[in-house]
């Protein structure tokens, strides 16, 4: 970097390898780019793609888990799968969409929930606060400790009797019994805001609404139980993306802190001005990977709940796993998958568009214009 | 510019060739090719509660093996459904394993079993509701290892600390309800009992009702037996002398009877093993349950030694089957399980040596099994879900989404 001088005149210099004619140096590139990339590339396909491309095949076909799928005594069903699902009236879709709204309150109250506790404890850790090793491991310690231990200590914590409703008590709050308890979250808050009954729900909200649940239902909010799932996972996951924030805030550069402290900004505008803007890139990182955890959360639904109350913490990918394995319904249960794919895939898109850098894209766009109206009136080409 | 991008495409589908080639290079379709003579190497997938009933089943699979001449590789499954249902898939079944009663009908209509039964002589010893149960279709396809039943179990200080005595012990709806709500103080309820079908059924039997008719062909969750007997469930508990184990922060009716939060509980005879086990100091009595405005009624569960259709060696698996459900392995087998034996020859020896569990013998008669037909297994669930809610929710509005979910299920 520091050595090479810059190029004369914006030209370009290309970087000489072997002495041959530049068209054959590059076909002998390729072919040992390939050659490296082969092992990579076949593994990928074996153990990534192919298997992709064959559930897509098991959710076209009625496959009862017998053989193989690709035999020809399974039946090609088309599209009947994803529509059992999705269009047709009927328990398999009133299920399916249940699990959706139970995921989708998890999801949005997760991910923003881990998000910022993470960065809060990122941002208190990376003070100057006496024993910050200590704190570190200790908020670290609850992500790389099995989910299965922990869910079986938050089984005890949170069972009628437990220490959680031992502790409200001391408040003179009655605790509910939380993993056997359906209600809904908004549902109660309405009630206690006399919004509504929830005894006697409006009919406007019951009397219907899309995909075969109605706007009651919808609308209720995480159930207590789904509720104690979430404080469970935010518990969890926090810490290992308070390392991630950890590490982009040692990153933040001290000269840009300086000068804000010069130009004489306050803590918050240091904060909303210079680190937030610097850790963009791992914001959305830990949006992104938030995202796609939280929308296939499966362990702790096998090991808690599987379900109950009341179908409250049903999720996509648990249902799928016992319309599979339990009730041998495999094309339904792949057809599920890969609708969750494709909300995985169409909820990160929307993100990375939200969250994107406007300023550089507002540069991008400006520079665009500029080399428009620069060919309109080209009279020097350095580089071609 | 234009040849990387043909390059890499055609570097993309030869990956995928070779991968195909490689993952499809076994052969899925080989047909299963029987072992022709001589000792066959057998494996059984069973489920088990614990050492002690491994070793049991060890043991009785080691004679087996000793008469037989074949070898006999035990599994132990973690989650049998799961580990069958990779079975299946990859073509390499177990030759037998456990099956439950519930299952029989998904697992028979996907034609993974081999049915067997034919082949035995002595099959009318076993319990005909029991065989019944594993029939699908007019074809029996297994013998039943052990069954279990529910019947009513009562904590014996509750009992007479309320001021009752023997003479008390309900048989009707109308005796349970009311002695139930004698023994609601406090912290104690009068009957706890699981919010499922496995329990609540019992009393759509008892009401004369069920969601299937006798012969399986026609739905009948909405009628007006299986109404009244959710009408019973609801009224008894909103006057709160039923309950549901989550409303009194217990995991199931065995728990809720061992920490004295319910008096009474409806549960199976593994309840003998698990107060043992975790309450040995709580008394109890065993008494069958209550008759509704139907008649007796209870719930059987059951498992058979299945057969896979897939299996290499069939005779033998057939045979280890026979072997395993004969009446000196199952004397030996129902032991310390706490499972009752499946052949009615071998009731009587057994009440000798158990009479406290005569209550559940009693209920083999006239126990219903499982819904057995295929595919119904999330109506089943979702009927569960509903019936948590039935307290303060509309039981005809269960009972109608179930008959409608139901024939959409069979009949689809």
């Amino acid at each position: 970097m520091t050595a090479a001088p810059a190029p004369a005149g914006g030209l370009r210099t290309r970087p000489l390898r072997g002495s041959g004619a530049p068209g054959a140096s590059r076909a002998g590139q390729g072919r040992a780019g390939w050659a490296f990339a082969t092992p990579q590339a076949v593994l990928i396909g074996l153990f990534v793609l192919i298997p992709i491309l064959m559930a897509f095949w098991v959710s076209l076909t009625d496959w009862r888990g017998r053989g193989s799928p690709f035999s020809g005594s399974v039946g090609f069903v088309g599209f009947d799968n994803y529509a059992a699902i999705l269009t047709e009236p009927g328990l398999a879709r009133q299920d399916f969409m249940t699990a959706l709204r139970n995921n989708a309150w998890y999801v949005l109250l997760v991910v923003p929930l881990q998000t910022a506790i993470a960065l809060g404890l990122a941002l208190v850790l990376n003070s100057r606060i006496r024993a910050k090793g200590f704190f570190r491991t200790a908020f670290y310690f609850p992500t790389v400790t099995s989910s299965v231990a922990i869910s079986l200590v938050f089984i005890f914590l949170f069972t009628g009797g437990g220490a959680v409703n031992a502790l409200l008590g001391v408040f003179g709050i009655d605790g509910p019994n939380w993993f056997s308890d359906s209600r809904g979250l908004l549902h109660l808050v309405g009630d206690g805001l006399g919004l509504w009954d929830s005894a006697n729900p409006p009919a406007a909200l019951t009397s219907g609404g899309p995909a075969g649940l109605t706007w009651w239902d919808w609308l209720s909010g995480p159930s207590i139980a789904l509720a104690a799932l979430i404080l469970l996972v935010v518990w969890t996951s926090a810490g290992g993306y308070m390392l991630m924030f950890l590490a982009a805030l040692q990153d933040v550069p001290a000269d840009v802190r300086e000068a804000a402290v010069m130009d004489g900004a306050n803590r918050w505008q240091r904060f909303r001005a210079v680190t937030l803007p610097a850790l963009r890139p791992t914001l959305f990182l830990v949006t992104t990977l938030g995202l796609i955890g939280t929308w296939q959360v499966f362990d702790q639904v096998y090991l808690i709940s599987q379900g109950n109350p009341a179908k409250t913490t049903l999720t996509p990918a648990y249902l799928s796993y016992t319309s599979a394995f339990e009730v041998g319904q495999w094309g339904r249960a792949a057809a599920m998958s890969f609708v969750l794919f494709a909300i995985i895939v169409v909820l990160t898109t929307l993100q990375r568009f939200l969250m994107r850098d406007k300023d550089a894209a507002a540069e991008r766009k400006a520079a665009r214009a500029a080399a428009r109206r620069r060919t309109s009136t080209t009279f020097f080409h350095a580089d071609r | 510019m234009r040849s990387p991008i043909r390059r890499s495409a055609q570097a993309a589908v030869a990956v995928a060739t070779l991968s195909l080639a490689a993952a499809c290079g076994g052969g899925f379709d080989d047909g299963a090719q029987q072992q022709e003579s001589g000792s066959a190497s057998l494996t059984m997938l069973i489920a088990s509660s614990g050492d002690a009933e491994t070793q049991a089943v060890q043991e009785q699979v080691d004679a087996y093996e000793q008469q037989s001449g074949n070898t006999v590789e035990v599994q132990v499954a973690a989650d049998l459904s799961q580990e069958l249902a990779q079975g299946f898939a990859g073509g390499n079944p177990p030759d037998v394993f456990y099956l439950d009663a519930s299952r029989l009908a998904d697992q028979a209509d996907a034609g993974n079993l081999f049915p067997y039964v034919d082949q035995v002589d002595d099959a009318d010893d076993f319990y005909p509701n029991l065989l019944d149960a594993f029939t699908y279709q007019g074809t029996q396809y297994c013998l039943p290892k052990d069954f279990s039943t529910l019947a009513l179990e009562i904590n014996d200080a509750a009992w007479s600390a309320a001021g009752l005595t023997e003479a008390d012990y309900p048989t009707t709806w109308d005796q349970l309800a009311s002695v139930a709500q004698r023994l609601t103080t406090g912290g104690q309820t009068g009957l706890v009992v699981n919010a499922t079908r496995d329990r609540v059924g019992a009393f759509m039997v008892e009401g004369g009702g069920w969601f299937l008719s006798e012969d399986g062909s026609e739905v009948t969750a909405d009628s007006p037996e299986n109404l009244e007997a959710l009408q019973y469930l609801q009224t008894n508990l909103q006057s709160g002398s039923f309950s549901f184990p989550g409303d009194v922060d217990a995991g199931d009716g065995v728990e809720a009877l061992g920490t004295g939060k319910a008096a009474m509980t409806i549960e199976g005879n593994w309840l003998v093993g698990g107060m043992a086990n975790d309450y040995p100091d709580v008394g109890y009595t065993v008494v069958p349950l209550p008759e509704g405005p139907g008649g007796p009624g209870t719930l059987s569960f059951t498992n058979c030694l299945a057969v896979a259709s897939d299996s290499d060696a069939q005779d033998a698996a057939v045979d280890l089957a026979t072997y395993l459900t004969g009446g000196d392995a199952m004397t030996a087998l129902t032991q310390d399980t706490g499972v009752l034996p499946s052949r009615q020859s071998l009731a009587d020896a057994y009440l000798e040596q158990f009479p406290e569990r005569e209550a559940y013998i009693a209920g083999a008669d006239y126990a219903q099994g499982p819904v057995n037909a295929p595919g119904v297994e999330p109506v089943l669930q979702d009927f569960d879900s509903q019936l948590g809610s039935v307290e303060t929710g509309d039981p005809a509005e269960i009972l109608q989404s179930t008959q409608t979910n139901l024939e959409q299920a069979i009949g689809g």
